[in-house]
Protein backbone atom coordinates (compact mmCIF):
# COMPACT_ATOMS: atom_id res chain seq x y z
CA UNK A 1 0.00 0.00 0.00
CA UNK A 2 1.44 3.68 -1.04
CA UNK A 3 1.31 6.06 1.39
CA UNK A 4 3.03 8.72 -0.17
CA UNK A 5 2.84 12.22 1.16
CA UNK A 6 3.56 15.92 -0.34
CA UNK A 7 5.36 17.42 2.77
CA UNK A 8 6.30 20.78 2.38
CA UNK A 9 9.08 22.28 4.50
CA UNK A 10 8.43 26.27 4.85
CA UNK A 11 11.45 28.27 5.49
CA UNK A 12 11.15 32.19 6.70
CA UNK A 13 14.54 32.21 8.71
CA UNK A 14 17.82 33.77 8.26
CA UNK A 15 20.50 31.13 8.60
CA UNK A 16 23.35 31.24 11.70
CA UNK A 17 21.21 34.12 14.02
CA UNK A 18 18.91 31.80 15.30
CA UNK A 19 18.61 27.95 14.90
CA UNK A 20 15.24 27.71 13.08
CA UNK A 21 17.54 27.27 9.61
CA UNK A 22 19.68 24.61 11.22
CA UNK A 23 16.89 22.47 12.76
CA UNK A 24 14.42 22.60 9.20
CA UNK A 25 17.85 21.48 7.47
CA UNK A 26 18.05 18.51 10.14
CA UNK A 27 14.10 17.54 10.07
CA UNK A 28 14.56 17.50 6.20
CA UNK A 29 17.04 14.83 6.45
CA UNK A 30 15.58 13.12 8.96
CA UNK A 31 12.01 12.70 7.15
CA UNK A 32 13.90 11.79 3.75
CA UNK A 33 14.39 8.21 5.22
CA UNK A 34 10.53 8.21 4.58
CA UNK A 35 10.33 8.17 1.48
CA UNK A 36 7.91 11.39 0.97
CA UNK A 37 7.64 13.88 -1.70
CA UNK A 38 9.51 16.24 -0.47
CA UNK A 39 9.80 20.35 -0.90
CA UNK A 40 11.14 23.06 0.65
CA UNK A 41 10.31 26.96 0.03
CA UNK A 42 12.21 29.76 1.50
CA UNK A 43 10.14 33.04 1.87
CA UNK A 44 11.23 36.38 4.04
CA UNK A 45 15.03 35.62 5.65
CA UNK A 46 14.64 32.65 4.55
CA UNK A 47 16.21 33.08 0.99
CA UNK A 48 19.42 34.21 3.29
CA UNK A 49 19.62 30.38 3.83
CA UNK A 50 20.38 29.66 -0.44
CA UNK A 51 22.88 32.93 -1.11
CA UNK A 52 26.07 31.14 -2.04
CA UNK A 53 29.54 32.32 -0.52
CA UNK A 54 28.92 32.04 3.05
CA UNK A 55 32.59 31.64 4.86
CA UNK A 56 31.58 30.87 8.69
CA UNK A 57 35.97 30.78 9.23
CA UNK A 58 35.54 33.72 11.74
CA UNK A 59 32.49 33.49 13.15
CA UNK A 60 33.08 29.91 15.33
CA UNK A 61 30.39 28.56 13.78
CA UNK A 62 29.05 25.24 11.55
CA UNK A 63 28.92 26.21 7.92
CA UNK A 64 26.16 23.98 6.65
CA UNK A 65 25.65 25.83 3.39
CA UNK A 66 27.72 22.54 1.78
CA UNK A 67 24.29 20.47 3.22
CA UNK A 68 21.78 22.44 0.97
CA UNK A 69 23.76 21.39 -2.01
CA UNK A 70 22.90 17.21 -1.26
CA UNK A 71 19.61 17.59 -0.76
CA UNK A 72 18.71 16.25 -4.21
CA UNK A 73 20.68 13.02 -2.81
CA UNK A 74 18.09 13.16 -0.25
CA UNK A 75 15.10 12.75 -2.43
CA UNK A 76 14.06 16.34 -1.91
CA UNK A 77 12.72 17.42 -5.44
CA UNK A 78 12.33 21.12 -5.20
CA UNK A 79 13.46 23.84 -3.77
CA UNK A 80 11.60 26.87 -4.12
CA UNK A 81 12.53 30.65 -3.67
CA UNK A 82 9.68 33.25 -2.75
CA UNK A 83 10.47 35.94 -6.12
CA UNK A 84 9.60 38.80 -3.86
CA UNK A 85 11.05 37.98 -1.20
CA UNK A 86 14.14 38.05 -3.17
CA UNK A 87 13.54 41.12 -4.73
CA UNK A 88 13.23 42.88 -1.22
CA UNK A 89 16.61 41.80 -0.72
CA UNK A 90 17.82 43.27 -3.52
CA UNK A 91 18.98 39.44 -4.59
CA UNK A 92 18.19 37.31 -8.01
CA UNK A 93 18.20 33.79 -8.48
CA UNK A 94 22.22 34.27 -9.53
CA UNK A 95 23.22 34.81 -5.98
CA UNK A 96 21.53 31.37 -5.36
CA UNK A 97 23.57 28.11 -4.56
CA UNK A 98 22.41 25.55 -7.43
CA UNK A 99 21.40 21.85 -6.56
CA UNK A 100 21.37 18.96 -8.45
CA UNK A 101 19.13 16.57 -8.75
CA UNK A 102 19.28 12.62 -9.79
CA UNK A 103 17.11 9.63 -9.94
CA UNK A 104 19.19 6.78 -9.56
CA UNK A 105 16.88 4.14 -10.87
CA UNK A 106 15.90 5.98 -13.92
CA UNK A 107 19.44 8.25 -14.38
CA UNK A 108 17.29 10.87 -14.91
CA UNK A 109 19.34 14.10 -13.73
CA UNK A 110 18.26 17.95 -13.29
CA UNK A 111 20.97 20.43 -13.12
CA UNK A 112 19.27 22.65 -10.74
CA UNK A 113 16.20 22.03 -8.39
CA UNK A 114 16.21 25.50 -7.10
CA UNK A 115 13.68 27.64 -8.53
CA UNK A 116 12.23 31.35 -8.20
CA UNK A 117 8.66 31.18 -8.08
CA UNK A 118 6.11 34.00 -8.25
CA UNK A 119 3.37 34.82 -5.31
CA UNK A 120 0.45 32.70 -7.63
CA UNK A 121 2.74 29.25 -7.62
CA UNK A 122 3.38 29.67 -3.69
CA UNK A 123 -0.08 29.76 -3.38
CA UNK A 124 -0.69 26.84 -5.44
CA UNK A 125 2.25 25.19 -3.93
CA UNK A 126 0.91 25.22 -0.49
CA UNK A 127 -2.61 24.34 -1.61
CA UNK A 128 -1.15 20.98 -3.25
CA UNK A 129 0.74 19.90 0.12
CA UNK A 130 -0.47 17.83 2.11
CA UNK A 131 1.44 18.91 5.38
CA UNK A 132 3.01 21.97 5.50
CA UNK A 133 6.44 22.49 8.78
CA UNK A 134 7.20 25.62 9.58
CA UNK A 135 10.39 27.05 10.46
CA UNK B 1 30.60 61.05 23.71
CA UNK B 2 28.14 59.52 22.03
CA UNK B 3 26.39 55.90 22.34
CA UNK B 4 26.95 52.97 21.02
CA UNK B 5 23.96 50.74 19.45
CA UNK B 6 24.27 47.21 18.33
CA UNK B 7 21.72 45.54 16.45
CA UNK B 8 21.29 42.33 16.15
CA UNK B 9 18.28 41.40 14.20
CA UNK B 10 16.82 41.12 10.88
CA UNK B 11 15.95 44.68 9.77
CA UNK B 12 13.28 42.46 7.22
CA UNK B 13 12.16 40.45 10.45
CA UNK B 14 12.37 42.75 13.26
CA UNK B 15 12.02 47.17 13.91
CA UNK B 16 15.10 46.88 16.02
CA UNK B 17 17.20 48.83 13.79
CA UNK B 18 14.75 51.36 12.84
CA UNK B 19 13.71 51.97 16.58
CA UNK B 20 17.75 52.32 17.19
CA UNK B 21 17.97 54.94 14.05
CA UNK B 22 14.89 56.50 15.74
CA UNK B 23 15.62 56.83 19.22
CA UNK B 24 19.16 57.94 19.01
CA UNK B 25 20.73 61.00 18.74
CA UNK B 26 23.08 62.58 16.19
CA UNK B 27 26.40 61.19 16.55
CA UNK B 28 25.49 58.00 17.70
CA UNK B 29 27.35 55.01 15.92
CA UNK B 30 25.37 52.50 15.07
CA UNK B 31 27.03 48.71 15.18
CA UNK B 32 25.25 45.85 13.21
CA UNK B 33 25.63 41.82 14.49
CA UNK B 34 24.69 38.76 13.99
CA UNK B 35 21.83 39.35 11.68
CA UNK B 36 21.60 42.82 12.05
CA UNK B 37 24.15 43.01 9.59
CA UNK B 38 21.55 41.79 6.95
CA UNK B 39 21.00 45.89 7.32
CA UNK B 40 24.35 46.92 5.61
CA UNK B 41 23.31 44.96 2.79
CA UNK B 42 23.07 47.31 -0.73
CA UNK B 43 19.87 46.88 -2.72
CA UNK B 44 17.25 46.55 -0.60
CA UNK B 45 14.15 47.67 1.11
CA UNK B 46 16.29 48.73 4.03
CA UNK B 47 18.87 50.60 2.33
CA UNK B 48 16.76 54.44 2.29
CA UNK B 49 16.49 54.36 5.67
CA UNK B 50 20.52 52.99 6.95
CA UNK B 51 21.60 55.19 4.51
CA UNK B 52 18.99 58.46 6.11
CA UNK B 53 20.36 57.54 9.21
CA UNK B 54 24.07 58.40 7.94
CA UNK B 55 23.48 61.60 7.66
CA UNK B 56 24.11 62.27 11.44
CA UNK B 57 24.76 58.74 12.71
CA UNK B 58 28.03 56.60 11.78
CA UNK B 59 27.09 53.11 11.05
CA UNK B 60 29.52 49.79 11.58
CA UNK B 61 28.86 46.33 10.32
CA UNK B 62 30.71 43.22 11.92
CA UNK B 63 33.11 41.54 9.39
CA UNK B 64 32.84 37.92 10.79
CA UNK B 65 28.72 37.88 10.87
CA UNK B 66 28.61 39.53 7.21
CA UNK B 67 31.29 36.67 5.39
CA UNK B 68 29.22 33.86 7.60
CA UNK B 69 25.88 35.53 5.93
CA UNK B 70 27.57 35.73 2.45
CA UNK B 71 27.51 39.98 2.48
CA UNK B 72 30.82 40.57 0.34
CA UNK B 73 32.58 43.78 0.31
CA UNK B 74 31.16 44.88 -3.17
CA UNK B 75 27.68 44.45 -1.38
CA UNK B 76 28.06 46.58 1.80
CA UNK B 77 26.57 50.15 1.67
CA UNK B 78 28.78 53.19 0.68
CA UNK B 79 29.50 54.46 4.29
CA UNK B 80 29.29 51.57 6.41
CA UNK B 81 32.55 51.05 8.18
CA UNK B 82 33.32 47.25 8.37
CA UNK B 83 35.28 46.12 11.79
CA UNK B 84 36.37 43.19 13.13
CA UNK B 85 36.25 41.92 16.58
CA UNK B 86 39.15 44.35 18.01
CA UNK B 87 37.13 47.65 15.72
CA UNK B 88 34.14 46.24 18.14
CA UNK B 89 36.20 46.92 21.34
CA UNK B 90 37.47 50.25 19.77
CA UNK B 91 34.02 51.25 19.43
CA UNK B 92 32.64 50.14 22.96
CA UNK B 93 35.50 52.22 24.25
CA UNK B 94 35.47 55.13 22.59
CA UNK B 95 31.57 55.52 23.20
CA UNK B 96 29.39 56.41 26.76
CA UNK B 97 27.84 52.78 26.73
CA UNK B 98 26.63 50.72 24.79
CA UNK B 99 22.84 49.75 24.13
CA UNK B 100 21.52 47.08 22.82
CA UNK B 101 18.65 46.79 20.60
CA UNK B 102 17.36 42.94 19.86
Amino acid sequence: MSDIKKFMYLNRRAPYGTIYAWESLEVVLIGAAFDQEVSLMFMDDGVFQLVKGSDTSESDMKNFMPTYRTLGDYGVRHLYVDKASLEARGLTADDLIEVAWEDFETEEEVDNIVEAVDADQVVQLMAESEVVFSF
Amino acid sequence: MADLLTVNKSPFEKNSLELAIKYSQPGSAILLIEDGVYGAMKGTVAEAMVKGAMGDKKMYALKSDLKARAIKDDRVIDGVEVVDYAGFVDLVEANDKVQAWL
